[in-house]
């Protein structure tokens, strides 16, 4: 995904103190693509030319957050390169990733499904159809390990999030709330409705590459069965990474 | 390899290193020591690196032993109350701990965390390239909880330090906690100019609430002048978010990579872990520094931690502890659950 707007036409960033040790370069105050362009070209750009004395950098929705160590690197020398970069940089210099995740919307699994179903007014089925033929941005991770945020859930079921939290999801949930999709890790109690679960693991630390999915990929999920489910997680817990990574232009 | 066994520990006691770094995108937080210039003393006076595998001590308290080789050790508190076998210690000291004898911990009237550095390394695995515990995620430290009753750790490499205690002294611990320097912003702009003033001007009480994910603030509740919702951005350690009760959270080591909550300020490095000392019911305030006035601030901490720590020996008293006790010098000792209030 590139730009909706030509170059000349962007603003230049915001450039913030969260303190004297973090940066926020904000690109605006929306979830959007063409921000979330922005954020991860600027994290690519300084991955490839990165400052001694950044320790570490998180793209969030409409922000980059640059954590450094001002005893090594100077305020104004950081914002300084980080204003070049982004006065070069408008696009992403590619490297996203589109990947197909199996997905279970069956019970045990899809345990919310019904729930939402009767909210939007649709068959369960009709949500199950309308969930896995859209194509989702991970925006971020944050919340808990490996909770990607995802954009791209279709208008139709665009649901609050709960007003109280639901019991804890199980592992590896695929959900939706508040217009956004997610797939969640670890357990947690939310206030997200659980349409399914995926074998795939975002986040397994004993796993040679513990994350394989970085912000700005997109996914798509495939309908299996609980069985399909059963066996392919299966050879997760063996240690394969059972994601397909589609190839080709997007 | 040696064995430092844990004989009792309260609720919160967990094995720290410098903070899980590299996977705040991913979502793992860094979690690492509340206060981490006491952590960092600890671990130079028994001459590990700065940030080595160490125990970060909650006000539950913790007690160990050395049940096969002794152990050099350094606590390194501000108002814990130590003692060796009975004997009292002072706050900060190093001391080998031998075979038969029990090294106790408990809280003061001041201080929230303490820390108990190994001569040698403490033997668990990394995660992530971290020691450091997350309970929240289970991630780190021995099994990803706190230390409990029972539990051995492994030392390698032990170094068994120089026998009888000895006081340590390190007057860059005898910090301040009634003002708190913050830098403005990064969402300052959500609140109006007289709200600002009132955040700074205004007294606030450390909630007793509080652990190591964020510390929570009572007083006089902020309004916001955009709402109390953003589009979730970074969150760095020391970031004061302000929810719509209007009333301040700082969020600490084991805050979660982002958040959705305007934040008005943000602590100053060398403010954190003077914040995570306060106890429960004390009332701080804040004061808005420059950036170049907390990097100035950050190199002079830099430069107080000294290479190496000057120690006296400690006068050994004759009295027993029963009689210390009766001097009501140590109130609550025996309980082994005072000041339960900053746990969870």
């Amino acid at each position: 995904m590139s730009a909706a707007l030509p170059a000349a036409a962007v603003p230049d960033p915001r450039i913030l103190d969260a303190g004297e040790a973090a940066l926020v370069v904000e690109f605006g105050a929306s979830v959007d693509p063409a921000i979330s362009d922005r954020v991860l070209a600027l994290d690519d750009a300084l991955e490839a030319d990165r400052p001694e004395g950044i320790a570490e950098t998180v793209p969030t929705y409409r922000s980059l957050m640059i954590h450094y160590d001002p005893l090594v690197l100077d305020r104004e020398i950081l914002a300084g390169h980080v204003r070049r970069l982004t006065g070069r940089a408008p696009e992403r210099a590619g490297g996203a990733a589109r990947w197909v995740l199996p997905c279970c919307y069956d019970s045990p699994h899809g345990e919310d499904v019904e729930e939402v179903a009767q909210r939007i007014g649709r068959t369960p089925g009709e949500v199950v159809a309308l969930h896995a033929a859209a194509t989702y941005r991970v925006y971020m991770y944050g919340f808990a390990p490996g909770f990607a945020y995802c954009g791209g859930l279709p208008e139709a079921l665009a649901v609050p999030r709960r007003a109280s939290p639901r019991p804890p999801h199980p592992t590896n949930a695929v959900m939706i709330g508040g217009g956004l999709a997610a797939v969640a890790t670890v357990a947690m109690p939310t206030g997200w409705y659980v349409l399914g679960a995926t074998p795939c693991k975002f986040y397994a630390p004993e796993r040679a590459e513990s994350f394989f999915v970085r912000p700005g990929d997109t996914l798509r999920f495939e309908a299996v069965d609980a069985a399909a489910f059963s066996s392919i997680a299966a050879r997760e817990a063996a240690g394969e990474r059972t994601a397909r990574r589609e190839e080709g232009p997007a | 390899m040696s064995i430092l066994a844990i004989e009792a520990a309260g609720p919160g006691v967990t094995v720290q290193d410098g903070g899980r770094r590299g996977f705040l995108r991913f979502g793992i937080t860094a979690a690492g020591p509340m206060d981490p210039l006491m952590f960092r003393t600890a671990n130079r006076a028994v001459g590990n690196a700065l940030d080595a595998t160490a125990i970060e001590i909650s006000t539950g308290g913790l007690t160990v032993s050395a049940p096969e080789d002794p152990l050099g050790l350094a606590l390194v508190s501000a108002g814990f109350r130590a003692s060796l076998d009975g004997e009292a210690l002072p706050e900060a000291c190093a001391l080998t701990l031998e075979p038969g004898r029990t090294l106790a911990v408990r809280a003061g009237s001041t201080g929230a965390w303490g820390y108990l550095a190994v001569a040698g390394a403490i033997d668990l695995p990394a995660i992530l390239g971290s020691t450091a515990t997350h309970t929240r995620s289970h991630l780190g430290g021995l099994d990803g909880r706190g230390l409990r009753a029972g539990d051995r750790l492994a030392v390698r490499a032990p170094r068994a330090g120089e026998g009888a205690p000895q006081r340590l002294l390190a007057p860059w611990l005898a910090r301040d906690p009634a003002t708190i320097r913050v830098v403005p912003g990064p969402q300052d702009d959500y609140f109006t100019p007289d709200q600002i003033a009132a955040f700074l001007e205004r007294p606030w009480t450390v909630s007793p609430r509080g652990d190591r994910m964020a510390c929570f603030l009572d007083g006089t509740p902020l309004s916001h002048a955009r709402g109390h919702d953003i589009v979730s951005d970074g969150v760095a350690m020391g970031a004061i978010q302000v929810p719509g009760n209007g009333l301040p959270i700082v969020l600490m080591a084991d805050r979660q990579s982002t958040g959705g909550y305007p934040k008005i300020a943000t602590v100053i490095g060398p403010d954190l872990g003077r914040l995570a000392q306060v106890q429960g019911g004390t009332t701080i305030r804040f004061a808005a520094v420059t950036v170049a006035e907390a990097v100035a601030a950050r190199r002079a901490e830099a430069e107080a931690l000294k290479p190496d720590i000057p120690r006296e020996p400690v006068l050994r008293t004759e009295f027993p502890a029963e009689f210390l006790l009766g001097l009501n010098l140590v109130s609550g000792v025996t309980d082994g659950h005072g000041g339960l209030a900053r746990v969870a």
